[in-house]
């Protein structure tokens, strides 16, 4: 009997100190990229830092504005093409495809989201980034090596097809069938009930997902290192190469790993990455927790 | 002469393989409130969604026979579905108004089928908001969002939605189940008002519903019609031994 | 009404190539992987460490040190992340903290799932300078274990939340305390689900390369202490990828990486399949 409670009471303790542990495992992680990253920022304003576009570590400039621009143009240039590519298969999955073929894309979908990332930069090194020098680029007139941020962009944004596509598909599975009813009984066609009812009930979920793919694409670090080209510099053209916030992190750890001040500068860079991959995770979760409490009602 | 607005000639329909109706033959007359009743699961709504071919958007259904509505087959292979579901509005047991204001819901049918001006649009829902006594209610927060108002309000606006793109027919799967007595007994009220002007089919578990507002009767047993007629014949003389315990009660 | 015609059938077409653009993706990563994998796929491939490259001649040898690192690294980390995991989300899951608090955590964990991977790895590079270590096989456990941590626990939490309350109720009512509750009937349940979590969290750890790429290190040898540097199946393919030399590694390390992420897949699949049959509801 008194071992019985002496187990229950010690069982309980050891997993209440795990789950302690590891939820402070986040603030952990915020103080100590905030902790090196105060060194940098005793020589060099955080303006300066964000708006300088000069990367000379050896000359004690650490301006990451041409860094900043690469991250958002990959970034963004992967969403604009991820998210209607994903919305339309979503939709044509859950609406128009016959059933035997909703069964069997549903692990194609969980496949392309198991892929490692590297497998990924692999893959684009061999075959997008040949494709980018020889097709693409000079078809625009630009000569490119193919390391560029285009090509990162379009790897990045296979990379976040499978995200955007199975939160879609949740949320238009949840949409009652009667809602659809409603609209088809008064003579609308299938595609405009998707589009005036569908979409705009599934409007969180879609605002959710997309925050959560841009999550996911800023953070990425190793596919969009190896096809970026690591160069620092503002970029003349999507052909151009660049480094974006993750990838210089994995670029320039080695070189910069014995020097405080450069190490500090790297740490401040994790610390920005950090702060808004979480804000972008935050945002998402919580239009999507939001969106959930009302199709649970 | 009461013409009859629908008349389905051996009407069957499988759902995976379950046979849930069985050579239906029904006649359902022009401008009167037909009740569809009898125990639950024996395929009323089926037979009501057969009518405007909403069946069919899921999986794995089967029908076969005609179904015949102002001397048009509408099952013919190659017809415009969305044209014939207009001629049909449906509402349903639990309203679902569509993620719209309250303008918008109404005016939803009207701005995909007529390119109606807006003077024109606001004047036509005006009058359908008006038809289910909802007018007074909601003009000043016509743009509020739908999901607003309260359940009884909403079916109503579910049937104003639903008559604002004149349809031939009123398809009603027991409208009344998810209100209050005081809401229920308002929409009763509308379909009687509204007979005048539509053709009415109500689908409801209910008996003493269907004695208060049915002009026709069909009795649905199982997937099959048992017994089909003027209200008053069926209620009064059933000549059937399964409408007869339905209606003393030992069948629901 | 033409008109909406043509615009259904538009987007209808849209709707059909962006889906395939999506499966051509797939296809185009797993067609180069397999045929270029395949044809480097070797017995001394897989059987051999790297040869010393000498100048002038192709680097030989094979990518075993990249596949014995990678197991040495990957499975006790999620070993010790699933047991980590298990006791967490049991916890969470039985009554002891209130749904606010717990629901709080839940979201903590699913923010620690989407980190970038390379913050792992940095936390850790950071406390090893700190106490003064060197690249190991230890440290790279240590960052994969805190990656897979979430993955595992939000998964295992999941299935155990789709445990139907009254089994637990009867279980409290049978004179079971909470946690003996959440040791024999939740786990037993949810076994299916909890081990598809453990293939979860397995397969992103052992193709993750961001967090093993500082603290794991890179060796051509074998390791032969834990606190040796190695290499591993992912940071393989990250150094040999750009020369045409070393792609036939870096593509016989992929082909295995794609095939364990087939494996895991499939297997976790079939256990979410039987798992849904077997709920007792």
């Amino acid at each position: 009997m008194n071992t019985r409670k002496l187990r229950d009471a010690f069982g309980t303790k050891v997993m209440l100190a795990l789950t302690l542990f590891i939820s402070s495992l986040f603030f952990l992680v915020f103080i100590l990229l905030l902790y090196r990253s105060l060194l940098v920022l005793e020589s060099h304003s955080i303006i300066e830092v964000l708006f300088s576009s000069t990367w000379n570590p050896d000359a004690g400039q650490f301006g990451l504005a041409a860094v900043i621009v690469d991250t958002i143009l990959v970034t963004g240039f992967a969403l604009i093409i991820a998210i209607p590519i994903s919305l339309l298969s979503a939709i044509y999955i859950v609406e128009y495809a016959p059933r035997r073929v909703r069964k069997t894309i549903r692990p194609f979908i969980d496949v392309l989201a198991g892929v490692p990332s590297v497998v990924y930069g692999l893959c684009a090194f061999l075959f997008l980034v040949p494709l980018v020098k020889d097709v693409i680029a000079p078809w625009f007139g630009i000569q490119s090596t193919g390391l560029c941020i285009f090509s990162a962009a379009t790897i990045l944004s296979v990379m976040v097809f499978p995200i955007i596509i199975s939160l879609c598909i949740e949320s238009f599975d949840a949409i009652p069938l009667a809602l659809k009813e409603a609209s088809l009984s008064v003579g609308a066609t299938k595609w405009e009930t998707v589009k005036k009812v569908v979409f705009r009930a599934a409007a969180p979920s879609i605002i959710a997902a997309i925050l959560l793919g841009f999550g996911r694409a800023f953070g990425e670090t190793i596919a969009v290192n190896m096809v970026i080209g690591g160069t620092i510099r503002l970029p003349n053209s999507v052909f151009s190469p660049g480094e974006t916030l993750a990838s210089l992190i994995a670029s320039k750890y080695g070189e910069l790993m014995s020097i405080p001040i450069y190490e500090s500068a790297l740490m401040l860079v994790a610390l920005i990455l950090f702060i808004v991959v979480f804000i972008f995770y935050l945002l998402g979760f919580l239009v999507l927790r939001r969106a959930k409490k009302r199709w649970n009602t | 002469m009461v013409s009859n607005q629908i008349i389905t000639k051996n009407l069957n329909v499988g759902f995976h393989n379950h046979h849930v109706l069985k050579d239906i033959n029904i006649k359902i007359p022009a401008k009167q409130l037909t009740a569809i009743i009898g125990p639950s699961g024996c395929g009323k709504t089926t037979l009501l969604k057969s009518f405007n071919r909403l069946l069919e958007i899921q999986d794995d259904v089967k029908i076969g026979g005609e179904i015949i509505v102002d001397d048009v087959n509408i099952m013919e292979p190659g017809l415009n579905v969305p044209d014939i579901r207009k001629k049909m509005g449906l509402i349903s047991q639990k309203p679902y108004p569509l993620p719209m204001s309250i303008f918008e819901n109404v005016a939803y049918g009207l701005r995909i089928h007529h390119d109606k001006n807006s003077k024109e649009l606001a004047e036509t829902v005006q009058h359908c908001l008006e038809e289910v006594g909802l007018w007074k209610e909601v003009k000043d927060r016509l743009h509020d969002p739908a999901s607003r108002l309260s359940v009884g309000q909403q079916q109503r606006l579910c049937l104003a939605r639903a008559i604002a793109v004149q349809p031939d027919v009123i398809l009603c799967d027991e409208p009344t189940s998810a209100l209050d007595p005081i809401a229920a007994q308002q929409i009763e009220k509308l379909l009687l008002k509204l007979k005048k002007d539509f053709t009415v089919v109500l689908v409801t578990h209910t008996l003493r519903q269907a004695k208060r507002v049915a002009d026709y009767v069909i009795f649905l047993y199982f997937g099959m019609v048992i017994e089909q007629g003027p209200a008053a014949e069926v209620f009064n003389n059933p000549k059937s031994p399964e409408m007869k315990a339905y209606l003393a009660g030992e069948i629901s | 009404m033409n008109r909406r015609t043509i615009e259904e059938n538009i987007f209808k077409i849209l709707m059909i190539g962006s889906l395939c653009i999506v499966i051509g993706s797939l296809v185009i990563i797993f067609g180069l992987v397999i045929i270029n994998g395949a044809s480097s796929l070797s017995i001394e491939m897989l059987t051999q460490t790297p040869t010393p490259t000498t100048p002038g001649s192709p680097p030989g040898g094979g990518i075993l040190n990249a596949i014995v690192g990678s197991l040495i690294l990957a499975i006790p980390a999620t070993a010790f992340a699933s047991l980590i995991g298990l006791g967490i989300a049991l916890y969470l899951q039985t009554d002891f903290l209130t749904p606010r608090v717990s629901n709080s955590i839940r979201f903590m964990l699913d923010v620690l799932w989407g980190i970038p991977s390379i913050i792992y790895g940095i936390f850790c590079l950071m406390i090893m300078i700190y106490i003064g270590m060197s690249s190991s096989i230890l440290v790279g456990m240590i960052a994969l274990t805190m990656l897979e941590i979430p993955i595992i626990t939000r998964s295992m939490d999941e299935s155990i939340k789709m445990v139907p309350s009254g089994l637990k109720e009867a279980s409290y009512s049978l004179g079971s305390t909470k946690f003996e509750t959440a040791f024999r009937v939740v786990r037993r349940q949810a076994f299916p689900g909890i081990l598809a979590g453990i293939l979860l969290g397995l397969g992103r750890g052992i193709g993750d390369a961001a967090s093993i790429l500082f603290t794991a290190g890179f060796s051509n040898r074998l390791p032969t202490s834990i606190l040796d540097s190695t290499a591993a199946l992912p940071t393989m393919i990250y150094n040999l990828y750009s020369t045409p030399l070393g792609q036939s590694k870096a593509f016989a390390a992929a082909f295995i990486l794609l095939m364990i992420v087939l494996i895991v897949s499939v297997l976790s699949r079939l256990l979410t399949r039987r798992f849904k049959k077997h709920i007792i509801k």
